[in-house]
């Protein structure tokens, strides 16, 4: 049988065999006449075909005849099909155009430092955030190495560009966090409260953010969490400071996973050998739980459930500055509880959602006692915030978008002070729209706006926001920012004085340059923020505060030079007045430091695994408030310049089945003297130094997961 | 008879149709695969050559699944002797999509989760602590995914042993017991038929070359 086939087949094929080779030879070009090696060029439909070489020459020849089509394709490049006649030899020119892609095409970046394991040409990559010496795994804490940032370290939040902590809003999936960071001592932070290890991209932006988000003057830092885990583990973790135990479990299915964690944090014992400047009375001790949901609901949609769940109590007592001779006992218990339900799915047609629910309550109780001298002083503050979100999004074209959605939030703030009590709600409402025009795949713009209500301020803003961006080759770009920023007054104040007030307004103009090749990164951003409606509490209580900031910031990375060596630089130059609180005219605020600069370098020895990391930050002083000074000198004195060094050392091995990860770490190794500012007793007689509570953290632990090799994480963590 | 004859003839036009294993391929096929099992076609420029032309065979077959998976095989190993990281995203994005097709084409095919396998080891040489995490586990499950389907593939072996070998012990690798696995990469590959010529058949040096060099 075969051999009647190959017969007929040889009779169908004698006539091309017969029939002569064309040699089709030429030469390939991209759009500016530079010449494209390896691309494929074949004629349709056959093999016969050849590579482009070196100067984007090729030949071959073909048996095929008469009208043809020509191939030409080549990654990166939009395919070339070109009707040929192919008769005799033919030589062509062809040039292929760069296809667009979204790897090659321009993005916004004015004022945000992207971390992505998604996309290649980011400045930082999510590990990079919590790969920081003295970081202790708190995000907030290594986003204070990046430009823009101040070493405020004896207050809550991210104070960026010459804005205040409050100015800093925490979003995770696009839904706010309130009460981000654990409730601690006057003069010393808490920490953030979520595990940087839930988070698969993370943006900071100091300025110019998009209008999807709002309600901060300054600055937006947006997580977005993980997805599916690779395989389930478990973990245990065991420190000087406590321990911590977790599961990961993915489904059979492989379409779904949940996770719980648990942690237990007593710093008693640490304490009593290593004598903070604060006597602890209680604790401070934590109780930390969460848990996670995720579940795949089609191959574009998930279903995602994240909460976390705090108890923390801690006591302290101190000399009374205001009562020479007394002691002041300082006791807060705080409770805390955060959840966030999304849900993404593809609608077709270039339609996406993302939708989502989140309820979070805060607890705090305060106790505030000079012991047998004065009243003891009880603050009670509990505050619920339930929020709902909903976004469209529609792709426009290969790279062009529009985004625009709606949110909604129901804040219900309580607070005693021993018997008086001042309560209020609020039901905030936005909508926004923005839209992403590639004019050209390098040259991008994005305009969107805002507007939003608040039932407490009975008041309406509209915030226009717009970008631009423009590639000038592979690497580099110019990018330039603007958009107008609200924000309601802190709760203390909205409490008592709501019909005085009115929105804050910041208005940000950024421009910036990047290059990002390779390993090496470097940046260079010039910002200037008009400050409008600041909070005024003296003469009166009113929204009339005004101020300004502007600054120059370099960021550079180099992951290359050195083998396993990969470290960043980044400084920042900051001029910032503002008139606001009790200050009685525009003054450089307490705050805010004119130079700030750190060096984070991380070295990775294979032969004995282990990495070594270390951190220095500096920050010349600040200015401090000292009230025997007559007003024409406000805050004219500064502190101390701020130093620090952390180091961190983490040596991976196996123990059993068990990837274990021992670690060192120490906060500013060399007891630096850090003064943040001073305090004064009411009579203006005596000061005392704000100062950290503990100089120096000692820390020493292990952890060990069964199942995915998280040791990088650990030691990442550092 | 006459009728007979002619169904005959047609049935057997069509099942060849469908396979459309004509000789032009298989020649063509021959030819490509031949270079492939040639020490000195392992350098970036001949494995473009040689990936390029299986991809214009797998635009003429488009029914064929080796076209493909040797286009991703060529690719991935030039991904892996490439200096510039840019680079090495780039074909393994390329291989990627050709491993996709053959994937489509032959559902649950061992060699297809191999070359899985090798793509995701290439995306952790870019950038291996940031990847690690990601790809590490991909990387291995291929493996076993393969394992599973055909666990007298040598292949399996092959990179599994490669995998253990190259891995620091502190990160789960072993030395001695990646030579025991490359031993047993040859065992297979002593045992090993190829359906033919152009079936995939390649690794056998490779595990004698890691063998050797793991015995120093």
């Amino acid at each position: 049988m075969s051999k009647i086939y190959y017969h007929l087949l040889l009779c169908l094929f004698i006539p091309g065999i017969l029939s002569a080779q064309h040699k089709i030879a030429g030469k390939i070009t991209d759009a500016k006449k530079r010449p494209l090696p390896g691309v494929n060029i074949y004629i349709k439909g056959t093999y016969d075909g050849a590579t482009a070489g070196a100067d984007g020459s090729f030949s071959f020849t073909t048996t095929a005849n008469g009208a043809q089509v020509l191939v030409a394709s080549l990654m990166g490049f939009q395919t070339l099909e070109q009707p040929v006649t192919v008769g005799g030899p033919l030589n062509l020119t062809l040039m292929l155009k760069a296809s667009v892609n979204e790897l090659k095409a321009v993005t916004i970046s004015a004022g945000s430092f992207e971390a992505s394991s998604d996309k290649q040409n980011t400045v930082l990559k999510p590990l990079d955030i919590v790969t920081t010496a003295g970081a202790t795994a708190d995000i907030v804490q290594a986003l204070k190495t990046l430009p823009g940032t101040q070493q405020a370290n004896d207050r809550e939040g991210l104070f960026v560009r010459g804005g205040t902590g409050y100015e800093t809003q925490i979003f995770i999936d696009g839904l706010l966090v309130r009460n981000p960071f654990f409730t601690s001592l006057p003069d010393q932070p808490g920490r953030g409260r979520f595990s940087p290890f839930l988070f698969k991209g993370t943006t900071f932006s100091s300025g110019g953010y998009s209008a999807q988000y709002g309600q901060g003057l300054s600055s937006a830092l947006v997580l977005e969490s993980e997805d599916l885990p690779a395989r389930s583990s478990y973990s245990l973790g065991a420190s000087v400071f406590g321990f911590s135990g977790g599961l990961d479990e993915l489904s059979k299915d492989k379409k779904g996973s949940y996770g719980i964690e648990a942690d237990y944090t007593n710093l008693g014992p640490y304490f009593s050998v290593a004598k903070p400047k604060q006597e602890p009375t209680i604790g401070p001790e934590i109780i930390g739980t969460s848990a996670n949901f995720r579940r795949r609901t089609s191959s574009t949609g998930i279903i995602k459930f994240y909460g976390y769940g705090n108890w923390s109590k801690m006591g302290f007592r101190k000399n009374s500055i205001e009562y020479p001779g007394y002691q002041e006992q300082f006791d807060v218990r705080n409770q805390n509880i955060y959840t966030n339900l999304t849900y993404k799915e593809s609608l077709g047609n270039g339609w996406r959602v993302n939708s989502g629910f989140s309820f979070s309550t805060n607890r705090d109780k305060i106790q505030i006692d000079t012991i047998q001298k004065t009243p003891q002083t009880n603050i009670r503050n509990n505050s619920n915030l339930s929020q709902l979100r909903l976004m469209f999004s529609k792709s426009l074209g290969v790279l062009s978008m529009l985004r625009f959605g709606g949110e909604y939030q129901y804040a219900s703030e309580k607070s005693r002070f021993n018997s008086y009590g001042a309560n209020y709600d609020d039901n905030y409402a936005a909508g926004f729209a923005e839209t992403d025009v590639y004019f050209t795949p390098r040259f991008v713009g994005r305009f969107g706006g805002r507007t939003e209500y608040s039932s407490i301020l009975d008041k309406v803003d509209i915030a226009p926001r717009a970008s631009l961006a423009y590639k000038l080759d592979d690497y580099s770009q110019f990018s330039l920012a603007y958009g107008d920023y609200y924000q309601k007054p802190e709760p203390q104040y909205l409490r008592f004085k709501r019909d005085e007030l009115g929105y804050m307004k910041a208005t940000h103009y950024i421009g910036s340059f990047q290059r990002v090749a390779g390993d090496y990164t470097f940046r260079v951003e010039a910002f200037y923020k008009k400050y409008k409606d600041l909070v005024k509490t003296a003469p009166d209580t009113s929204t009339t505060g005004t101020g300004y900031a502007k600054g120059i910031e370099l960021f550079w990375r180099d992951r290359k030079t050195i083998k396993n060596l990969d470290y960043w630089i980044s400084y920042s130059y900051l001029d910032t007045r503002r008139n606001y609180l009790f200050y009685p005219f525009e003054v450089q605020p307490d705050f805010a430091a004119k130079h700030t600069a750190s060096l984070v370098v991380k070295k990775w020895f294979p032969k004995i695994t282990t990495n070594i990391g270390v951190t220095y930050s500096f920050a010349t002083g600040r200015p401090y408030y000292n009230p025997n000074l007559p007003e024409n000198k406000f805050m004219s004195e500064k502190t101390i310049d701020f130093n620090t060094l952390g180091f961190s050392a983490s040596y991976l091995t196996t123990v059993r089945k068990a990837f274990t990860v021992f670690v060192l770490s120490v906060t500013n190794v060399f007891d630096i003297k850090q003064v943040y500012g001073y305090r004064y007793s009411s009579d203006k007689l005596r000061r005392e130094e704000i100062v950290p509570n503990a100089p120096r953290f000692v820390f020493i632990g292990m952890f060990m997961n069964f199942g995915i090799d998280r040791r990088q994480d650990v030691i990442n963590n550092l | 008879m006459k009728q007979f004859t002619l169904f005959v003839l047609l049935t057997a036009f069509t099942a060849v149709g469908v396979k459309a294993q004509s000789p032009q391929y298989q020649e063509a096929m021959a030819k490509q695969v031949a270079l492939l099992d040639q020490g000195s076609s392992y350098n970036p420029q001949t494995l473009l050559e040689i990936s390029n032309t299986f991809e214009r065979i797998a635009a003429t077959e488009k029914s064929q699944w080796l076209p493909y998976y040797y286009a991703a095989y060529s690719q991935v190993m030039s991904a892996f002797m490439q200096q510039d990281k840019a680079k090495m995203d780039e074909l393994a994005d390329k291989a990627d999509a050709n491993a996709a097709k053959a994937d489509e084409l032959n559902k649950n095919s061992d060699e297809v989760a191999l070359i899985k396998s090798l793509i995701a080891t290439v995306r952790i040489s870019v950038d291996p602590p940031s990847r690690g995490a990601q790809y590490g586990p991909e990387s291995g499950m291929q493996i076993q995914k393969a394992k599973q389907i055909n666990p007298e593939n040598p292949r399996v072996y092959l990179l599994e042993g490669q995998s253990l070998y190259y891995t620091p012990e502190q990160f789960g690798g072993d030395k001695v017991k990646a030579k025991e696995t490359l031993k047993l990469a040859l065992e297979k590959f002593a045992a090993f038929k190829p359906a033919d010529s152009i079936a995939p058949h390649w690794g056998e040096v490779r595990a004698k070359q890691l063998l050797e060099e793991a015995g120093k």
